[in-house]
């Protein structure tokens, strides 16, 4: 069992791998075209983000509908951290990104846990109905944030836009001017260590934990486990990841605003874990990525492109849920199981 | 009627209006409850509950259906807070405490409809049990620093050890909610052992289960309380099981003690005889 499981993990890890290195080749030989060339990095933070979303909804089994406020939040303080120091005369772009994005991911995180406070006081359909308020609440109070950098220090008003020096941050319009740092490469990177912190945490004490209070919350405190405690990290580190997410797409613009971040991006985010598979983390990568590239490469058929797009999402829907399809899978597990088994007798 | 030998437990009598086991009566008792009760919207599901159990005693709790017996168990382990009364969990008053304190505190059970986490393997079932027995940190866990390798063969090895109890080994890597119904409930068990408690309370353990599997069940309940030296108080209908390995018994009625006392005490109360009749004479109607 704990063989399958690590195989399972390296499963998943090795297909990012062998995308990742595809994408080098076929950028390499000029196989790829400049509009998919552009939906790299983005692709990489949309599986982050789906895979974030799935530690709360697939793991903790909870249902949360403001991924993309934390996704805005690590987005805007990655921003201005990584403008920040390059106006300060920090030269290395690369250090400039590792800060921005562990900012941005700390300063999520954070929000998670001042959200994370009240909401999870909920459960069911009260928490996706709270954390849907909360995800536009965020996106509405970034909208009259304004933060400028004078000559190595920040100044930051609420509601005023007269700020001394270069504003990074203009309020509804959101942060201009933005040198881009993102890179495929940090994107790779940040899709493994996300892959790498949910992938261990659900197969450790904590994860186990969380999962316990998922399946039955009241058999899970009655063996002791703090149901407070774990319904917190897993949200808490879900909220982190998808800061990381959120700074890494914001540098990935010249200019980005809070709209950017709407109730939709939540929903879509949420559409990747369902389509891929609730709880299950390989699924959540796949489809990330999967339905980003859909809509470009649905481009040539003009303005039918969402409509083909809806299709694919309910024929996924109900193929994945037929029942004589699931049947037909397992038979065919059970056969490989039984064959494992003889061959294991006869070594 | 079965195969568990009946050692014959002198009962002495203890302050607070209830009988220990002579061999306990030295020691503090597991849990004490005075005056025990809870209220719903006027309804006294439970009133003036008072016993005590013994550190090492089998007790039995019985009673028509709708007696309070569960809502007892929920008492018991914070699950309700009491309206009245105080419970002592070796000799700590739980007021104020919560589900996860009462279990630290020494209180494990078993849910009347099965509660696993249906989701997870066996082994991981039992490793929710082990929580808080063997610990290491999330960060070890996240970064498999030495902490966690140590940790998981610590709870891997006591996992095994806990599951041989009911011979379950070989089903650690099954789905828990596809075990048989019976696997199920000897796994709620295991997993309440795993919690360390000094008491195991067992809402209808033996619910479900045929004549033998009932017969094994007693066995290993006198075995667990043997080899953990812990107390066990069970709520069980198959009166084979309850006087044949309980050492003192609670006779609950309408929310009410209506008897306590040995098993042969309890079989010739006409009290509690009416309860049962009864209710089976009102069945018949």
């Amino acid at each position: 069992m704990k063989n399958k499981k690590l195989i399972n993990n390296l499963i998943t890890y090795g297909i990012v791998i062998l995308a990742f290195v595809l994408c080098k080749v076929a950028i390499a030989n000029g196989d790829m075209t400049r509009s998919l060339k552009g939906q790299l990095i983005p692709i990489c933070c949309w599986i982050v983000m789906a895979v974030s979303l799935n530690l709360v909804v697939g793991i903790s089994g909870e249902l949360s509908l403001g991924h993309a406020g934390f996704m805005s939040v690590g987005a805007f303080t990655g921003i201005i951290a990584s403008q920040w120091m390059l106006a300060s005369g920090v030269e290395d772009k690369m250090v400039c990104l590792i800060v921005a994005l562990v900012v941005g991911g700390v300063f999520a995180a954070l929000a998670g846990i001042i959200i994370g406070i009240p909401v999870l006081r909920l459960s069911g359909d009260y928490l996706a109905i709270v954390t849907l308020a909360f995800g536009e609440i965020i996106r509405n109070v970034l909208n009259c944030v304004y933060v400028s950098v004078d000559a190595g220090a920040l100044h930051v008003g609420f509601l005023n836009p007269s700020l001394p020096g270069k504003l990074i941050l203009n309020g509804p319009n959101g942060a201009t001017g933005v040198t881009k740092l993102a890179t495929f490469e940090a994107g790779f990177v940040l899709v493994l260590i996300t892959l790498f912190i949910v992938l261990n945490l659900i197969n450790s004490r904590s994860g186990r934990a969380i999962m316990a209070v998922r399946d039955n919350r009241i058999a899970a405190e009655s063996s002791g486990i703090n149901v407070t405690k774990y319904r917190m990290m897993a949200f808490v580190i879900s909220a982190g990841l998808a800061g990381l997410a959120g700074a890494l797409y914001g540098l990935n613009f010249s200019s980005i605003v809070a709209g950017k971040f709407k109730f939709d991006q939540s929903i879509l985010v949420l559409v990747f874990v369902v389509l891929g598979g609730i709880g299950s983390i390989r699924g959540s990568v796949i489809a990330a990525a999967a339905l980003t590239v859909l809509p470009e490469l649905l481009r040539g058929i003009g303005d039918y492109r969402m409509l083909i797009y809806a299709v694919v999402l309910i024929a996924v829907m109900l193929i994945t849920n037929n029942a004589k399809l699931k049947t037909w899978l397992d038979s065919l597990k059970k056969a490989n199981k039984k064959t494992d088994g003889k061959a294991g007798a006869q070594a | 009627m079965s195969n568990v030998k009946k050692q014959a437990t002198k009962m002495v009598a203890v302050p607070s209006h209830s009988i220990v086991p002579e061999r306990d009566v030295d020691s503090r008792p597991v849990l004490e409850t005075r005056h025990l009760g809870i209220e719903f919207g006027g309804l006294k599901a439970v009133d003036d509950f008072n016993l005590t159990i013994g550190r090492t005693e089998i007790a039995g709790l019985i009673g028509p259906n709708g007696a309070g017996k569960t809502t007892v168990f929920n008492l018991l382990t914070k699950v309700y807070q009491p309206t009245t009364g105080t419970v002592l969990v070796n000799g700590r008053d739980t007021a104020g405490m919560n589900i996860v304190q009462a279990n630290k505190l020494g209180l494990a059970r078993t849910f009347q409809n099965i509660r696993l986490f249906g989701n997870m393997t066996v082994e991981d079932n039992v490793r929710i049990g082990l929580h808080n027995q063997i610990k290491y940190d999330t960060v070890s866990g996240i970064f498999r620093l030495p902490h966690f390798w140590q940790g998981e063969k610590k709870q891997h090895e006591k996992t095994m050890e806990l599951l041989s109890i009911f011979n379950m080994q070989d089903m650690a890597d099954a789905k828990a909610g596809s075990l048989p119904y019976g696997a199920q409930r000897r796994l709620e068990i295991v997993r309440a052992l795993a919690t360390n408690p000094s008491l195991l309370l067992l809402d209808e353990p033996a619910a479900g289960m045929n004549p033998h599997e009932t017969a094994e069940l007693m066995e290993n309940i006198v075995r667990i309380r043997d080899q953990f030296q812990i107390a066990v108080l069970l709520i069980e209908h198959d009166m084979n099981l309850v006087m044949g390995i309980c050492e003192g018994i609670c006779v609950l009625n309408f929310g009410k003690v209506i008897a306590k006392g040995t098993p042969e005490e309890i079989q010739r109360n006409p009290v509690v005889i009416e309860a049962y009749l009864g209710k089976q004479k009102e069945a018949d109607k």
